[in-house]
C-alpha cells in the first residue's frame, strides 16, 4: 500500500474512536450499576409502622421491625429521666446539636416527645451493630457510673438512656430518633412525623 | 502413537512448549526449604474451593427465607453434604493459614523486591480478592454471625465522608442487610470474584515464571549459568518440585483431614456459634468478632477511636494497613534481600512486626473492654497498631542502616 502514512492522522482517529468506544462503555455501565441500587419494592417497604405501648411497663423495652431496622420503644422511670442532666459532661453532644439525629421535635434533653417515653433506632452509629439494653444501676461490668443505657457488643460504644453517646467512644453520634408520633396516649406510629406543639 | 498425537497437538496448541517454560524446563534454585511449599499448597486448597463450592451450590438456596434451612439440609439430608461443607468451610481457613505462611515467607527472604515487585502486587491483590470471596462466603449461610458481620463490614465504607452512605446503600440494595444483599453475595462469591481470582493466580505465576523464584539465600541464580544457558543453582522443577511438593501435600493433607474430621468448628474459630442461629435483623449477638483471618485487621479498625463525630480514622487505618502492604517494595532500601545476610535491625523488626500481627489478631477475636495483663484490650491494640504501622513507616530507614552481611556468589544448601 502507500508509503506515506500520515502517523498524525492515524494517532488522531485511533484517539477519536478510543474517546467514543470509552463513552460507549461507561454508558454501557450504567444499567448494570443501577441494577444494584435498591429495587422498586425495597424503596416501597418503608411503611409507617404502629405500636401499641398501653402494656409497656416502666423500664421495659420492646423492639419493632421499621423499614427492616429495629426500632426501641421504652418507658423511662421518673429517676431515670432526673438522671440525664446528670451526665451532660460526659456526653459528646448532650443538648443534640447534631440535626440528622432526631426530628426538631425531639431536639430536648429526654430527646422525646413525652418523657417517659423513648422511640429510637436500636442501631450503634459506629458500624450499625443494635447495643445491648442495659437499664440497670452499676453493673459489675460497667462501672459504679453507670446510670442505666445502652452498650454496644460490638466494639464497646456506650450511650446513656436518651440514646445519648459517651465522650471517647467507637460511635460518632447519638442514636437516631425516628419520626414518630402519638395516636392517642397508648399508642405510637413510627414514621410518621409529628405535628403541633406537645 | 502418542508422540504422533503430541505433535499433532503442538503443531495446533503450544502444549509441549507450556510444559517445558512452566515445568520441565522451569529452573528453580535447588535450596527451596520448608517455606516454599505454601505456594503450590494455595493452589490445591483453590482448587478444592471451587470443587467443593460448586458442589455445595447445587443444593444451597441464595433467598434470605431459605439460605439458613438449606444450609442444614446440605449438612443432614444430602448424601456426603456435610463432608463437602465442611471442606469448603475448613478450606476457608486453610486457604489463609497458607496464604499467610506464604506471605511471611516473601517477607523473609524478600521474595517482593525488584525484580518481582510485580509478582508481589499480584499476589497482594489475590490476597485482596481472597478476604472479599471470604467475606462474602460467610454471609451466604445466614446466620447471625454471618448478618451482623456483613452489617459491620458493609458499615465501613458508610463510614467515607460524602460518599459513604450511598456506597454502603449500593452495595447493600437495600436499606439493611436483605435478601437483595444476600443474592448479589452469592453472585459475586460463586462466579464473580472467583474469575478475578482465577486471572489473577495466572498473571501471579506467569509473573514469577518471568523473572525466576527467589530461593532462602535471596541470591539471583541467574548470574551464574552452565554453557547451555542453565542457571548453575537450578534444577527443573518437574520433576524435582513436583515430587518434592507433593510429599508436602501429603503432609498437609493430613493435617487438613484431623482439623477437618475432629475439629471442623476449630472451637468457634473456623465457624462461630452464634452462626448457628438464623439471621435475626432485630437482636445482635452479644459478643461479635469476625472470623480469625480478619481479626488483626479488625482490632486495628477498633483500636482507633472516632475523631470529629465520624468513624472514618478507624477505617483509614485499616485500609492503610493493607495499602503498606503493597508499598513494601518500596519501603525497603536493602541491597539484600534474604532475612539469612540482612542486618540485625530488620529481624527486630520483623520479629515485632510479626508478633504485633498475631497479637493483633488475639485481640481481635476478645471483648475490647476486657484487661490483659493490667491493661485494657483498647489500649493493647492502640500501641500494636502502633508498632504494625512502624514497621512500614520507617522501614526506609532501618532498612537503609543496617548492617547488612555479604552475600555469597552461590546458594549455600
Amino acid at each position: 500500500m502507500s508509503q506515506n502514512v500520515d502517523t498524525g492522522k492515524r494517532r488522531f482517529l485511533t484517539a477519536a474512536a478510543s474517546v467514543v468506544g470509552g463513552a460507549g462503555a461507561v454508558a454501557v455501565a450504567v444499567p448494570f450499576v443501577s441494577s444494584m441500587l435498591p429495587s422498586a419494592k425495597a424503596q416501597a417497604a418503608g411503611a409507617p409502622v404502629e405500636v401499641d405501648i398501653s402494656q409497656l411497663e416502666k423500664g421495659q423495652l420492646i423492639t419493632v421491625e421499621w423499614q427492616g431496622k429495629p426500632v426501641w420503644l421504652f418507658r423511662r422511670s421518673d429517676e431515670a429521666i432526673a438522671n440525664l442532666a446528670s451526665l451532660d459532661s460526659n456526653l459528646v453532644d448532650p443538648d443534640s446539636q447534631l440535626a440528622t439525629q432526631q426530628p426538631d421535635y425531639c431536639q430536648n434533653e429526654a430527646r422525646s416527645i413525652r418523657d417517659e417515653v423513648m422511640v429510637m433506632v436500636g442501631v450503634c452509629t459506629h458500624l450499625g451493630c443494635s447495643p445491648t439494653y442495659r437499664p440497670e444501676l452499676a453493673p459489675e461490668d460497667l462501672g459504679p457510673n453507670w446510670k442505666g443505657g445502652f452498650f454496644c457488643p460490638c466494639h464497646g460504644s456506650r450511650y446513656d438512656l436518651a440514646g445519648r453517646v459517651f465522650l471517647n467512644m467507637p460511635a460518632p453520634k447519638n442514636m437516631l430518633v425516628p419520626p414518630y408520633r402519638f395516636n392517642g396516649d397508648n399508642s405510637v406510629i413510627v414514621g410518621e412525623n409529628y405535628e403541633g406543639a406537645a | 502413537m502418542f508422540s504422533g498425537f503430541m505433535n499433532w497437538v503442538d503443531a495446533r496448541f503450544p502444549a509441549s512448549k507450556l510444559f517445558r517454560e512452566h515445568l520441565s524446563e522451569y529452573y528453580a534454585p535447588k535450596n527451596f526449604n520448608f517455606w516454599y511449599f505454601f505456594g503450590s499448597l494455595a493452589l490445591l486448597v483453590l482448587v478444592l474451593q471451587i470443587v467443593t463450592g460448586i458442589f455445595l451450590t447445587m443444593n444451597y438456596k441464595p433467598d434470605a427465607a431459605l439460605a439458613f434451612a438449606s444450609v442444614e439440609y446440605i449438612m443432614r439430608d444430602v448424601e456426603w453434604g456435610w463432608l463437602i461443607r465442611y471442606m469448603h468451610s475448613t478450606g476457608a481457613s486453610a486457604f489463609f493459614v497458607v496464604v499467610y505462611l506464604h506471605m511471611f515467607r516473601g517477607l523473609m527472604y524478600g521474595s517482593f523486591k525488584q525484580p518481582r515487585e510485580l509478582v508481589w502486587i499480584f499476589g497482594m491483590l489475590i490476597y485482596l480478592v481472597l478476604m472479599g470471596e471470604a467475606f462474602m462466603g460467610y454471609l451466604l449461610p445466614w446466620g447471625q454471625m454471618s448478618y451482623w458481620g456483613a452489617q459491620v463490614i458493609i458499615s465501613l465504607f458508610g463510614a467515607i465522608p460524602f460518599i459513604g452512605p450511598d456506597l454502603a446503600l449500593w452495595i447493600r440494595g437495600d436499606f439493611v442487610i436483605a435478601d437483595a444483599t444476600l443474592n448479589r453475595f452469592f453472585a459475586f462469591h460463586v462466579i464473580a470474584l472467583p474469575i478475578v481470582l482465577l486471572g489473577l493466580v495466572a498473571a501471579h505465576i506467569i509473573a514469577l515464571h518471568e523473572v525466576g523464584s527467589n530461593n532462602p539465600d535471596g541470591i539471583d541464580i541467574k548470574k551464574l549459568k552452565d554453557e547451555n544457558g542453565i542457571p548453575l543453582d537450578g534444577i527443573p522443577f518437574h520433576p524435582y518440585y513436583t515430587v518434592k511438593d507433593l510429599v508436602g501435600v501429603i503432609v498437609f493433607l493430613f493435617i487438613f483431614s484431623l482439623v477437618l474430621f475432629y475439629l471442623p468448628e476449630m472451637g468457634g474459630l473456623f465457624l462461630e456459634a452464634p452462626n448457628f442461629i438464623p439471621a435475626d435483623p432485630l437482636k445482635t449477638p452479644e459478643h461479635i468478632a469476625p472470623v480469625w483471618y480478619f481479626t488483626p485487621y479488625y482490632a486495628i479498625l477498633r483500636a482507633i477511636p472516632s475523631i470529629g463525630g465520624s468513624a472514618f480514622p478507624g477505617v483509614l487505618a485499616m485500609g492503610l494497613s493493607i495499602v503498606f502492604l503493597f508499598l513494601l517494595p518500596w519501603l525497603d532500601r536493602s541491597p539484600v534481600r534474604s532475612i539469612r545476610y540482612r542486618g540485625p535491625y530488620f529481624k527486630i523488626a520483623l520479629t515485632i512486626f510479626v508478633i504485633s500481627f498475631l497479637f493483633l489478631g488475639y485481640l481481635g477475636t476478645q471483648s475490647s473492654s476486657d484487661i490483659t495483663f493490667g491493661i485494657s484490650n483498647t489500649l493493647h491494640s492502640q500501641i500494636f497498631t502502633g508498632l504494625y504501622f512502624a514497621f512500614f513507616i520507617f522501614m526506609p530507614v532501618y532498612t537503609k542502616f543496617d548492617k547488612d552481611k555479604v552475600v555469597p556468589e552461590r546458594v549455600t544448601d
